[in-house]
């Protein structure tokens, strides 16, 4: 496919061009010759399956990766960026997934941090000021909140609002923002795509890196697509199919259809909830999985979901109700629920699923000690052949059972934390957002996985944002609205708008 | 977004782990100090200087492999110290009340256990950061052993109990044998049982672990009271060496042995570490102050030197773990 800058544009000259960009790591070439333009008010959707080269590209933009090789060109002036001050200049700001602001000081304090405009008494903030020239930027972003308020009660969406301001602030011109919806609802998704279109009129440039099809039609005006380091294609969303685009991003054709054997029958009850309520503010809750099914819990964010997998697991205390698995009421802390043979693979699987800097072998043994060495005495031969056995079975890609998992792909870190639970010989599996930020590869062997083990009469309890997942993988699903279940719906009877109707409020 | 790069341009963990270079480095650097020791002076390699220095490294090391479960679990004991001189007083006196030393050692490491569980249940149950918690405790522990010894000094112990910090067997004294039991103990514990790697991934990532089905605050109270239980092993050798008691005896314990788990390779932030780098820690301390003796240099100077090595061993570890990553 052509590498040259296939279209014809808006505007002659781009704001900024990357040109033959190389970035070479000792081994792995992450990008190789890339070039790359944006142009005045355009958003430009970088695509790409992890690894891909999408965020050393991000960084290289940003002034944290210095290319080895390439040009950088300003309105058609070259210039360069080897600092991130550099791209600071140039109006280049990124709103990374995880956020960098500070919990305890409120918005203006976090929007000027580093920038504070001084009192009249040296050393002293100007604190009339802050609060004024707070309001303006968060008033030209269309945010209406008071800009005291302190960040750590603000939500996810929230504090995208104050890294954009933040960024908006310091006179951004590019805007980078990397999977900017992974953690927003559908509401808050679509403030965020009004205040991208705003950003736009303005003359904002955005480069939006998504893993959502559905976004990238629905706001690019161009789109890159990256494959192992370098650029396949650049192409308009009109111009093209999702199947041709995935087809670009992996190199192959992938099967998009999800893999799902249905039983006729399902077998017996093994998790039943009563009643539950936990002051992590679900109430009520009733719910029934049986072998050989995958149930799908579905909502909002916020609406209670994974608080509900939490309480069933033991992680959060709960106030009244009964959780019956296997035939027997069970309550306590999560070492019990785990003995049981109940497993939770946790939303945030970096800072809940694993021991980042352990080594493989050592996470996917952690659940299963007490089952592997019943007499106490740990081995790490045993562990090793353990590990080994899962690593090919789970076709985890890592050079040893040896490895440091916080060096793994987010895929493969993903089955890590699944094969510590089918070491442990888990009965019942929750699932809590099992895909995020899984490449499109991973994702379908992961709900091939999942399908294979409650084949062999094992159950799942999958929670899932993307409602079209839960609608080819589940056998049925529970929807769940402001802590309560909102609705259930049957195989027939699951699709996604059935899912938004009963998840929204006020339906 | 995930970043492949960095996953793709790695190399597997080299054959030996992480865990056994350090302790091998360590081992280099305590032959290079007797190598240049024995250089030096010409009383350092004397048998009476070696046992010497093991003898007193043995102190060290007792409170500071059960020390070293704490911090290998992201916690820290800074009560160890005055719990040595609260059970050492306790077991002092119970040993002149009854003549008896098998019940005074009972109790001496009764109290020290005992001491370790209720920081252990301050930092599980209450939830109070085991710093403060151990913190704390410190200075309970000094008030009670203050109020109870009123000034007093316990001193002349039966000959037999005195055996035990100052008696040889085979030519060695007794607490070397002590020493190598604890060690191996110690290391068996943590490498070689389901609780040792259960404290390993507690502080390597508590929530990850607590969510794993680790039984993180059983682990944790267990943790608290083996350390104890070892400040309170050490208070009957110190007892038994010294043949007295006296409240103050802990007040310079607690720093040597927080050095010697740092000097030893364990990383205050949890999950990493051995009690034989421990061991290595106590001993490399020891021998750089027996060194300063043996070359008179005045012992205002050791204080300055244990911070310089304890500064230097972490920077060196943190350095080659970067590397490593």
């Amino acid at each position: 496919m052509s590498d040259a800058l296939p279209i014809e544009v808006t505007s002659p000259t781009p704001l900024l061009e990357l040109r033959g960009i190389s970035k070479e790591f000792p081994g792995v070439k992450a990008l190789d010759d890339v070039s790359f333009a944006v142009y005045p008010g355009e958003v430009h959707m970088l695509l790409g399956e992890n690894g891909a080269g999408k965020s050393s590209l991000m960084k290289v933009l940003c002034g944290a990766y210095r290319a080895d090789a390439g040009e950088f060109y300003y309105r058609g002036e070259k210039v360069a960026i080897s600092s991130t001050a550099d791209a600071q200049k140039l109006g280049i700001a990124v709103i990374f997934q995880e956020f960098s602001l500070v919990p305890y000081l409120d918005i203006a304090q976090n929007i000027f941090l580093g920038r504070e405009p001084k009192g009249r008494i040296p050393g002293t903030i100007d604190r009339r000021r802050i609060l004024a020239d707070a309001k303006h930027v968060l008033g030209k972003i269309g945010f209406d909140i008071d800009p005291s308020t302190t960040v750590d009660k603000l939500g996810v969406a929230q504090q995208q609002m104050v890294e954009i301001a933040k960024a908006i602030s310091q006179n951004a011109r590019i805007l980078v923002m990397d999977e900017p919806t992974a953690a927003l609802s559908d509401r808050e998704t679509e403030l965020l795509f009004e205040l991208i279109a705003r950003l736009k009129a303005d003359g904002v440039s955005i480069v939006y890196i998504s893993h959502r099809m559905a976004e990238v039609f629905a706001l690019g005006d161009r789109i890159t697509v990256l494959r192992d380091g370098r650029r396949i294609d650049g192409v308009r969303p009109g111009d093209v199919t999702p199947d041709q685009l995935v087809r670009m991003m992996v190199g192959r054709n992938v099967d998009m259809t999800y893999p799902r054997h249905f039983a006729d029958k399902p077998g017996e009850v093994l998790l039943q909830v009563k009643g539950l309520t936990a002051s992590t503010g679900i109430s009520d809750i009733n719910i029934e999985v049986r072998r050989g099914e995958i149930v799908g819990l579905c909502g909002l964010v916020g609406s209670g979901r994974s608080e509900v997998a939490r309480a069933i697991f033991g992680a959060d205390p709960v106030t009244s109700g009964e959780i019956i698995f296997d035939g027997k009421t069970i309550s306590g802390e999560p070492d019990l629920a785990a003995r049981r043979g109940i497993a939770l693979i946790p939303e945030s699987r970096k800072s809940e699923g694993l021991a980042l800097l352990r080594s493989v072998s050592d996470n996917l043994v952690v659940s299963a000690l007490r089952k592997l060495f019943p007499s106490g005495l740990f081995d790490s031969r045993g562990a090793q052949r353990t590990s080994d056995a899962l690593i090919r079975q789970l076709r985890i890609a890592t050079p040893s059972a040896r490895q440091t998992v916080g060096l793994l792909s987010g895929g493969n870190q993903q089955k890590v934390v699944i094969g510590k639970w089918l070491a442990a010989g888990s009965k019942l599996f929750i699932f809590d957002e099992p895909t995020r930020g899984i490449d499109i590869g991973a994702k379908s062997e992961i709900f091939a996985l999942i399908d294979r083990l409650v084949a062999e009469g094992a159950a799942a309890l999958m929670i899932s944002s993307e409602q079209i997942e839960i609608c080819h993988v589940c056998d049925r699903a529970y929807v769940m609205r402001e802590g309560r279940i909102a609705g259930h719906l049957t195989r027939s009877e699951l699709t996604e708008e059935n899912i938004v109707r009963l998840g929204m409020h006020h339906a | 977004m995930t970043d492949i790069t960095k996953e793709t341009i790695m190399p597997p963990r080299s054959f030996l782990s992480q865990d056994a270079i350090q302790v091998f480095y360590r081992l280099l650097a305590a032959l290079l100090i007797c190598a240049v020791l024995a250089v030096l002076s010409d009383s350092f390699l004397s048998l009476g200087n070696i046992l010497n220095v093991l003898r007193q490294a043995s102190l060290t090391f007792f409170i500071a492999s059960g020390l070293t479960l704490v911090v290998l679990t992201a916690g820290l004991d800074l009560s160890v110290g005055a719990n040595v001189a609260l059970s050492a007083c306790i077991a002092g006196t119970v040993i002149h009340k009854t003549g008896s030393p098998a019940l005074g050692i009972l109790t001496g490491l009764a109290c020290g256990g005992v001491v370790g569980l209720l920081n252990g249940v301050m930092v599980t149950a209450l939830r109070i950061p085991s710093f403060i918690a151990t913190y704390g405790m410190l200075w309970v522990l000094n008030g009670l052993t203050y109020w109870y010894m009123a000034g007093e000094t316990l001193h002349g112990f039966p000959a037999g109990f005195r055996q035990i910090g100052s008696g040889y067997l085979f030519g060695l004294p007794i607490p070397v044998y002590l020493l190598l039991v604890f060690l191996g103990i110690g290391t068996f514990f943590a490498q070689r049982t389901i609780w040792g790697q259960e404290i390993y991934a507690i502080g390597a990532n508590p929530v990850a672990a607590r969510l794993s089905g680790i039984p993180v605050a059983r682990r944790l109270l267990l943790v608290y009271t083996v350390s104890g239980i070892m400040a309170g092993l050490a208070s009957i050798i110190f007892l038994s060496r010294l043949n007295s008691a006296e409240a103050d005896i802990g007040e310079s314990l607690t720093l040597p042995a927080i050095a010697a788990v740092l000097i030893g390779g364990t990383s205050l932030f949890g999950g990493v570490g051995t009690v034989f780098g421990t061991f290595i820690g106590a001993l490399i301390l020891t021998l750089v102050l027996n060194g300063m003796n043996l070359l008179s240099v005045s012992a205002n100077w050791q204080p300055l030197v244990t911070g310089i090595i304890v500064i230097l061993a972490v920077w060196l570890d943190m350095k080659t773990r970067r590397r490593a990553q």
